[in-house]
């Protein structure tokens, strides 16, 4: 048992539903020129009301009212095939999207982690479902049997040549695989299933079919090696969700936002990596774009955490338009390091890490809401203290030559005239006088003094004349 | 009716139940300043809790009590918050202080509403030592909101406000007023025991 078959029987309409705010309402994918347009797919609600793949719309309009229709586009299909490869590669190196609507899982290798298989599969199942795509799994030695039996079957795990052998043999020849006209003819001879087939001696078969006939029949078996092209997962995610509808509150985009970033945290899960920094594009009309970035100081890939955050940034944004699409652009995939965590914590009852409180702080207040502070090796105190977060550190001062107690706590970020009564002086001058080659030259004498308020400011007076200026406190 | 009981006998019958002062346990939070925390009933700051200090105006000595505090909670790696300060913190004084200039952050916000929500934010998160916040114009429910959010947050909290609302109730669970001159602090409020009539003169101890 090598080789598992993820058939997505579904997979266009499956794509479009779980876009929907009501996925139990019945909804039809339409196909084929604007003549005949025809159901490509039926929702199961669609499909008790009498409609049927195939049926011209027109009849089906006749048939019954009241269902959503939306087109088939091949790309949007294969761009769902893509994103479940991607879901599908943290479970396995080895996913393959040779064959369509099928993922093909490469497992052995897997269930020294995942399984054994009942236990692996249930996984996969119930993953499937949360992301909300219907599936049949079935686990084979071979690729290419797992991918025909999964036509027919639903929760089938085969392990070993006999058990292939009788199983295969069983399938009806028209789900085989073969081409149609080739099913057509092992019809019309009266061979229905494979076993019957497989009694026809080969030469007999060789002279009357294409060579591909027994090749299929040998891949079936495992007795000719088939080599599937392997997925590699794109280095960038940009899913794209368009809006039935013009909306214009930024509420009525949440539901969209939580599935693009359900789908990121999904994204980013299997190439085991985070995101440092993604784009919400809110697209108008007539091509206009509101771009909203939202930036993180470490990468994350918790979908909660990514959902907020995002929400965040959302909400404040005004739009100018109302919206009809939006999506989700990721560039920056950093490798994921987990936080380290200790496992006697001081605090047991710390609900969220530094980290994640910092991401809410800034989604709300802005991006350099949050900054830490740092010494800097220059006399002048503007620019002692001065550190927001990307400002390049230069060297840290030791102490650089002010006295003890000399400096006060609280720094005016500019400094203000003092007004009211000459203030009493209790230490000073001090002379600052640097910065003549940044252009901020500075030349102060510096005092300390108390105020009639009893208050213990900073003060200091230009060199060459002025009146006192106060640009601290001692608080 | 007129029956005189002596009171020691009735207390030697144990009949009378007598609440008798529970010996604080060891402050798990000292102040650093020694006369402040003689006085105070946990013998030092309230644990999980709101202190707020209450000063007449800007530049009068709040750093100078909470320095101690904030040196020996940066250096344990505790990580403090300051949000939104008046003024810049001045990134020499803090450093001569003993404070770990490392553990600490500086949240700006632009309306008094928002510096609300990132206190309450952080004090909740319980991934802080210590925060503290300059509430402007922040009236009772806002002021409990703090106080709760410390205690879920197992955080210190302290808020600076001005002296002027002294007169109001509060539901934190410390208040001092500090004073300029002379320098003293008063301690109004105190839980769990009695707030003491003497003020205690700065820099004592």
């Amino acid at each position: 048992m090598r080789w598992a078959c993820i058939l997505l029987p579904q997979l266009a309409l499956d794509g479009v539903l779980r876009h929907c705010a009501d996925p139990d309402a019945p909804r039809v994918l339409v196909s084929g020129s604007a003549q005949q347009r025809a159901l490509h797919a039926v929702s199961s609600s669609a499909r008790a009301r009498g409609l049927r793949r195939g049926m011209p719309l027109t009849a089906a309009q006749a048939l019954t009212h009241g269902f959503a229709t939306d087109a088939y586009r091949p790309e949007d299909e294969a761009r769902w095939h893509r994103f479940l490869a991607g879901w599908a590669y943290g479970f396995s190196s080895q996913v393959s999207l040779q064959f369509p609507h099928a993922l093909m899982l490469e497992i052995q290798g897997s269930l020294g982690l995942f399984g054994p298989w009942p236990r692996f599969e249930a996984r996969l199942r119930e993953e499937l479902a949360v992301l909300g795509f219907r599936h049949r799994i079935v686990a084979a030695p071979h690729p290419v049997a797992a991918r025909m039996l999964a036509n027919g079957h639903d929760g089938l795990a085969i392990d070993g040549e006999a058990p292939l052998r009788r199983a295969l043999g069983q399938l009806p020849v028209q789900r085989a695989g073969f081409a149609p006209d080739v099913a057509t003819a092992f019809a019309r001879m009266g061979l229905r299933t494979l076993r019957q087939v497989w009694a026809l001696p080969r030469d007999g078969l060789a002279r009357r079919f294409p060579a591909e006939v027994l090749r299929h029949l040998d891949a079936l078996l495992g007795e000719r090696d088939v080599a599937l092209e392997s997925y590699r997962p794109p280095d960038r995610f940009d899913p794209r969700i368009e809006l039935g509808h013009e909306v214009e509150s930024s509420q009525a985009l949440l539901f969209p936002l939580k599935r693009l970033t359900a789908d990121l945290a999904a994204f980013l899960a299997g190439r085991d990596g985070g995101v440092q920094r993604f784009d919400l594009q809110l697209e108008h009309d007539h091509d206009a774009r509101t771009r909203v970035p939202v930036g993180l100081l470490t990468p994350e890939r918790d979908p909660a955490l990514l959902f907020e955050l995002a929400r965040g940034r959302l909400e404040q944004v005004q739009l100018p338009a109302p919206v009809r699409a939006i999506a989700l652009c990721a560039d920056e995939l950093p490798p994921f390091v987990p936080v380290h965590r200790e496992l006697f914590d001081p605090r047991p009852q710390q609900a969220m890490p530094w980290e994640q409180l910092r991401e809410r702080l800034r989604a709300r207040l802005g991006e350099d809401a949050v900054h830490g502070v740092q010494v800097q090796a220059d006399h002048r105190p503007e620019c002692a203290s001065l550190s927001p977060l990307d400002v390049p550190t230069r060297r840290e001062a030791p102490s650089f030559g002010a006295a003890p107690g000399s400096r006060p706590g609280w720094l005016l970020a500019k400094p203000v005239p003092l007004r009211g009564p000459m203030p009493q002086l209790l230490a000073g001058p001090e002379r600052i006088e640097s910065g003549w080659w940044d252009g901020g030259d500075v030349r102060r004498d510096y005092y300390r003094a108390r105020l009639p308020t009893g208050q213990c400011a900073w003060v200091f007076r230009p060199v060459g004349g002025g009146g006192f200026m106060l640009h601290g406190w001692f608080a | 009716m007129g029956a005189v009981v002596a009171i020691d006998a009735l207390l030697h019958e144990r009949q009378v139940w007598r609440g008798r002062p529970v010996a604080p346990p060891a402050g798990a939070q000292p102040t650093g300043h020694a006369g402040l925390d003689a006085v105070l009933p946990s013998g030092g700051w309230p644990e999980a809790a709101l202190s707020e200090l209450l000063i007449p105006a800007d530049g009068v000595g709040e750093l100078q009590l909470l320095w101690p505090t904030l040196a020996r909670l940066s250096q344990a790696g505790e990580r403090m918050v300051l949000v939104a300060p008046p003024y810049l913190p001045f990134a020499p004084a803090w450093r001569q202080a003993g404070v770990d200039l490392r553990q600490l952050q500086v949240v700006r916000a632009d309306t008094p509403r928002n510096a609300l929500w990132a206190t309450e934010q952080c004090l909740r998160s319980g991934s802080c030592g210590a925060v503290l916040c300059w509430p402007l114009g922040a009236d009772d429910r806002a002021l409990r909101r703090l106080q709760v959010a410390a205690a879920a947050g197992r955080t210190l909290a302290f808020a600076t406000r001005p002296l002027a609302v002294a007169i109001h109730p509060s539901p934190a669970a410390l208040r001092i007023a500090i004073d300029a001159a002379p320098p003293q602090w008063r301690v109004l409020k105190c839980r769990g025991g009695v707030a003491p009539a003497q003020p205690i003169p700065q820099g004592a101890g």
